[in-house]
């Protein structure tokens, strides 16, 4: 468990220092990991099944926003010539 | 199986840490795969073993293919990494790390005030299976249509930028249309010879 609050700590610092949205997307697995990490160990704490249940449809949700975040981030590649998740911010619909 | 467990832990917050300071994308993309099979190594050590093979298959093999994909379409050069060597000074961390500690605190401060899980018991497979299609079904079916959605959407993203390339390039005064032939994208073009559209 301290592992899985370190991991996360971590990909939360990385989520708010990095400005590239690839890395910010890395990030964001890291936080997934960690919280699956986390039910994993709780279930195994208990002898319990369910945790590692929560884990597959962690995973399931992690690989669909991967796949929309990654277009997205080829989209506004296209778009700014850039990474920078700030240069989003200028964006009009 | 303890050791393992820690040795894993430590390989796995070093490997994070190298990732989050790391310039290029495609070293640190390497460091979150070392970051994510150290992740599976303490999930064999926790005994899930099935849990563990899943998060190689799964995050090590599909998600970061994913990610090299898109790195290699995006092609970045050096001024990309120069920028984010400006902008990563020392100072910017500071706010970040700050939140980051006070969240750590917390969460060690209510994992070592609690009960404490004790001594983790290994949990077969099987029974992993059986409650998974058991009383998680619904859960199954979610997670297949949240799976399809992601499918759709990315498709859809991807789709419109092909769509809107012609004016991009326009815009942005690029030629690649020697490239599109090359590419065979121009044989429906349509030209003098289309049939007039009814009125």
């Amino acid at each position: 468990m301290l592992l899985a609050a370190t991991l996360f700590a971590l990909g939360l610092v990385g989520l708010l220092v990095r400005r590239d949205v690839v890395f910010m997307l890395m990030s964001l697995e890291v936080m997934l990991n960690a919280a699956g990490l986390a039910f994993v160990a709780a279930g195994g704490g208990w002898g319990q099944p369910d945790g590692q249940v929560m884990f597959l449809f962690v995973l399931s949700v992690a690989a669909a926003e991967v796949a929309v975040g990654l277009a997205l981030v080829l989209r506004l590649y296209k778009r700014t010539l850039s990474l920078d998740a700030d240069a989003a911010s200028r964006l009009r619909g | 199986m303890q050791a393992a467990f820690y040795l894993a832990g430590a390989v796995a917050v070093a490997s994070t840490v190298l990732m989050l300071t790391r310039l290029n994308v495609v070293h640190a993309l390497l460091f979150l795969v070392l970051s994510l099979i150290a992740v599976a190594v303490a999930f064999f050590a926790l005994g899930a073993p099935l849990v563990g093979a899943l998060e190689i298959i799964v995050y090590a093999g599909a998600i970061v293919v994913l990610f090299v994909f898109v790195v290699m379409m995006l092609n970045l050069g050096d001024e990309a990494s120069e920028q984010e060597r400006r902008w990563l000074a020392p100072g910017i961390w500071r706010l970040p790390l700050a939140l980051g500690a006070v969240l750590l605190a917390g969460a060690v401060a209510l994992v070592l005030g609690g009960s404490g899980a004790g001594v983790v018991q290994p949990v077969a497979p099987k029974e992993v299976a059986v409650s998974l299609f058991g009383p998680y079904a619904i859960g199954v079916e979610l997670a297949s249509m949240l799976l399809l959605a992601g499918l759709v959407g990315a498709y859809h993203l991807g789709w419109q930028r092909r769509a809107q390339r012609p004016e991009e390039e326009v815009r942005d005064g690029l030629d690649t249309g020697g490239a599109r032939v090359a590419a065979g994208r121009d044989t429906v073009r349509p030209g003098p010879r289309r049939p007039p559209r009814a009125a």
